[in-house]
């Protein structure tokens, strides 16, 4: 039977499994939009196309399934490239589907004409120009296999109007995706057997878990490894949830803030097992010095990781969870008493985590938010997060025990990511408790995606840690530039207020002792809630390690305050 | 650091040699020389690189071009036995009373003169680079007009068929033996 270019869009997209799509309709995407009607699929109309990309990612991260994104050509196509470089860098399936002008208009700078597929290249896993009906089908198979197979990403598939419009014979057999021939890879023996045997004979070793961790769905496969060798757990941003915040040897989160202790004991360790992660200069520091005792194991999906930023001994290519597996009957039991309570003693000794501490003195610190929106949730939301201070302050002051329980903008620290990419949770979990965590400056630049949750009627609460500045540029300006706080101060409108005008609940909060009722009261709330928490203004994140310094140099709390395990 | 040849089997595509060119001006990979063309079998096409950079720089060289989509194989030969070739064309200025030395040089590198006019002379050559570098050195004296060079071909010498692309099977891993591969 004929169908037309659109219909066989939409019959690839429903039998991929593909529910729920996030776009903005247009003009060379019309014959899409059109046929969409006529196939069970919920769309979201987004109110800017960086918005979609960012929902179609929210929504890969909180369900592990590929998320979907549709725009019209020109300006639809180019708002989309923000969001598509944030999934690629952190490794996210999102399939991107963008208008194109009708092919006999190419290359004659048409309306609304971009050569998106020449934009996008180097910020895709793979992109497509199709101009033919016939090749929709298999172009749209192969970009969920590409998007979701090996290390995930984007794809983008650009169709013309006339092979939307145009008809031929569809047959989804025939347009499963070819394989393309790759010599097979097999592990070396050898290598297996180096890396058991530094494993094996390691005195400090300290896992390094990435967002391999989490993409891998090897959370309980780290955890048995860490828990049979006795090997301490240090997290990258990405990699936070993917073992259990609570789990005896988890140390927390690694990098520029990082806590003292977990980057203290990489520099220590005379191993490190790089497992899912890529050696982020936000994760080493200073590469010269970075770790210089340790030798190191990396295991990675991406071959082209492996010695990118930091040399290693053993390298191996493959999934983490099935590497691991094969490791695992061979690594010797346990016995790292020594270093374990070395680690401990300094995390004892690190003049931190003084949420207990921080001066009641009328001021509301970005700190107590985290801290009591992680009590009043039992841990158990999914939190979206934007990118700068308040998106540290979560990673130190949120404790996730759940694999896809933070979702944050990390390789590209894209602001203004949150919003929409809570939307896109929201969707893939409707179940889930979901948080948007989001500083005065990001929040402002994807804000009218309120309307969409509106006219979505979703229930999303949002913190608005408003600390009237860049927060954290304002820090760096702190710390490097003299305090001059250049195009740092920060309007914002009465959140409140704006909340009211998209038809959400709002509220104002000024006090720690009105934060849990707040957050308590926004729960209850069956919809949308948007919480303004006016904090301290120029409250900075630490410990931080400035970039490119030594991972072991870092710049301290300042006060003498003296953390205890158990505040941790 | 020392110049490695690839030879890379790619789907002949619109558009390949764009991805392949833009990865390298993503990874700042320096591009010696680089041809591109047709192979014994439809829809493949064969480029040749040369390439500077170190060993572990040259994994992670093959390792970027195997997560292009469009990539066949990939293979660094530069350790193999293998036939390189250049092709150059070069127009020398050649007065008539200075065309015998010319016509001499010509012979002894065994170039071939493929065009004359009354003021000069094209020449091909085929050869190793250093060959080429050498006729031209000797020419430059006579006033070099206008020159065009192919890069850098090459062959492994194997009694395999395609031996430059890798055998389909299981391979060796790299040339790093701590360095392993599965899929």
């Amino acid at each position: 039977m004929k169908r037309t270019g659109a219909q066989i869009l939409w019959e690839c997209l429903v039998r991929e499994g593909v529910t729920t799509v996030f776009g903005y309709p247009g003009g060379a995407i019309l014959p899409a939009y059109d046929a969409m009607l006529d196939y069970p699929i919920r769309h979201v109309l987004v109110r800017h196309e960086q918005g979609a990309t960012h929902m179609a990612d929210g929504y890969a991260r909180a369900s592990g399934r590929v998320g979907v994104a549709i725009a019209t050509s020109g300006p639809g196509a180019t708002n989309m490239v923000t969001g598509i470089a944030t999934a690629m860098m952190d490794s996210v399936p999102i399939v991107c589907i963008t208008g194109q002008v009708g092919s006999k208009l190419i290359g004659s700078d048409g309306f609304q004409e971009t050569d998106i597929t020449g934009v996008t290249l180097p910020v895709t896993k793979h992109n497509y120009l199709v101009t033919r009906a016939q090749d929709i089908g298999p172009a749209v198979r192969e970009a969920f296999h590409i998007a979701s197979s090996g290390r995930p990403g984007p794809v983008l598939i650009d169709i013309t109007k006339d092979a939307q419009q145009s008809s031929c014979e569809f047959d989804w057999e025939q347009a499963a995706p070819k394989p393309h021939a790759r010599p097979e890879r097999i592990v070396n023996p050898d290598s297996m057997a180096t890396a058991l045997q530094l494993i094996n004979s390691a005195q400090r070793p300290v896992i390094l878990a990435g967002h391999g961790v989490i993409v891998s769905n090897a959370s309980a496969t780290v955890r048995e490894f860490a828990e049979r060798a006795q090997i301490p757990i240090a997290m990258t941003l990405l990699g936070i949830g993917g073992i259990p915040a609570s789990h005896p040897l988890n140390l927390g989160m690694m990098g520029m803030h990082g806590e003292a202790w977990v980057n203290t004991a990489i520099q220590e360790a005379d191993l490190l097992l790089a497992f899912g992660m890529r050696f982020d200069d936000r994760v080493t520091g200073n590469l010269k010095t970075y770790a210089p005792n340790a030798r190191k194991v990396h295991i990675d999906i991406d071959p082209a990781e492996i010695g990118k930023n930091v040399p290693v001994d053993v390298g191996l290519v493959g999934d983490l969870g099935t590497m691991l597996e094969s490791l695992l009957p061979r690594v010797a039991p346990g016995g790292r008493d020594a270093w374990l309570q070395h680690i401990n003693g300094m995390k004892g000794e690190s003049a931190v985590r003084d949420i207990k501490n921080l001066p009641d003195d009328g001021h509301l610190y970005a700190a107590h938010v985290i801290h009591d929106l992680w009590r009043a949730t039992d841990g158990r939301a999914i939190v979206v997060t934007d990118v700068g201070q308040h998106q540290m302050w979560e990673a130190q002051y949120y404790h996730h025990d759940e694999p896809r329980t933070l979702i944050t903008s990390g390789g590209l620290g894209t602001m203004g990511f949150a919003l929409p990419a809570a939307i896109g949770a929201k969707m893939a979990r409707p179940e889930a408790e979901v948080w948007v965590v989001a500083g005065d400056g990001g929040f402002q630049m994807t804000m009218p995606e309120l309307a969409t949750i509106a006219q979505e009627k979703l229930d999303i609460n949002i913190a608005i840690i408003n600390n009237g500045y860049l927060g954290m540029v304002r820090q760096w300006q702190e710390f490097f530039y003299e305090r001059r706080y250049a195009a740092t101060p920060l309007l914002s409108p009465d959140f409140v207020k704006l909340a009211e005008a998209f038809g959400l609940a709002g509220a104002a909060i000024t006090r720690r002792s009105e934060v849990i009722p707040a957050i308590e009261s926004a729960r209850q709330h069956a919809g949308t809630v948007v919480l303004e928490f006016r904090v301290e203004q120029e409250d900075t994140v630490y410990p931080m390690v400035p970039a490119g310094a030594d991972l072991h140099a870092m710049i301290r709390r300042p006060s003498p305050l003296v953390e205890t395990a158990e505040d941790a | 650091m020392k110049p490695h040849t690839f030879v890379v089997t790619v789907e002949d595509l619109p558009g390949v040699l764009n991805r392949i060119s833009s990865l390298f001006r993503r990874r700042n990979y320096n591009i010696d020389s680089l041809t591109v063309g047709h192979t014994e079998r439809p829809g493949v096409s064969r480029m040749t690189f040369v390439v500077l950079t170190d060993t572990p720089g040259a994994e992670r060289f093959a390792a970027n071009l195997y997560k292009l989509v469009n990539v066949i194989s990939v293979a660094d030969i530069t350790n193999t036995p293998a036939v390189y070739r250049d092709l150059a064309m070069i127009k020398v200025a050649a007065p008539q009373e200075r065309r015998p030395e010319i016509v001499h040089l010509v012979e002894v590198f065994r170039a071939r003169i493929v065009d004359l006019s009354p003021e000069s002379l094209t020449i091909e050559i085929t050869g190793g680079e250093d060959k080429i570098d050498g006729l031209l050195d000797v020419l430059r004296p006579y006033g070099v007009l206008e020159m065009a060079r192919t890069g850098r071909l090459a062959m492994t010498r194997a009694a395999r068929a395609n031996a430059s692309a890798p055998a389909p099977g299981p391979v060796a891993d790299t040339h790093d033996p701590q360095v392993s591969y599965s899929v």
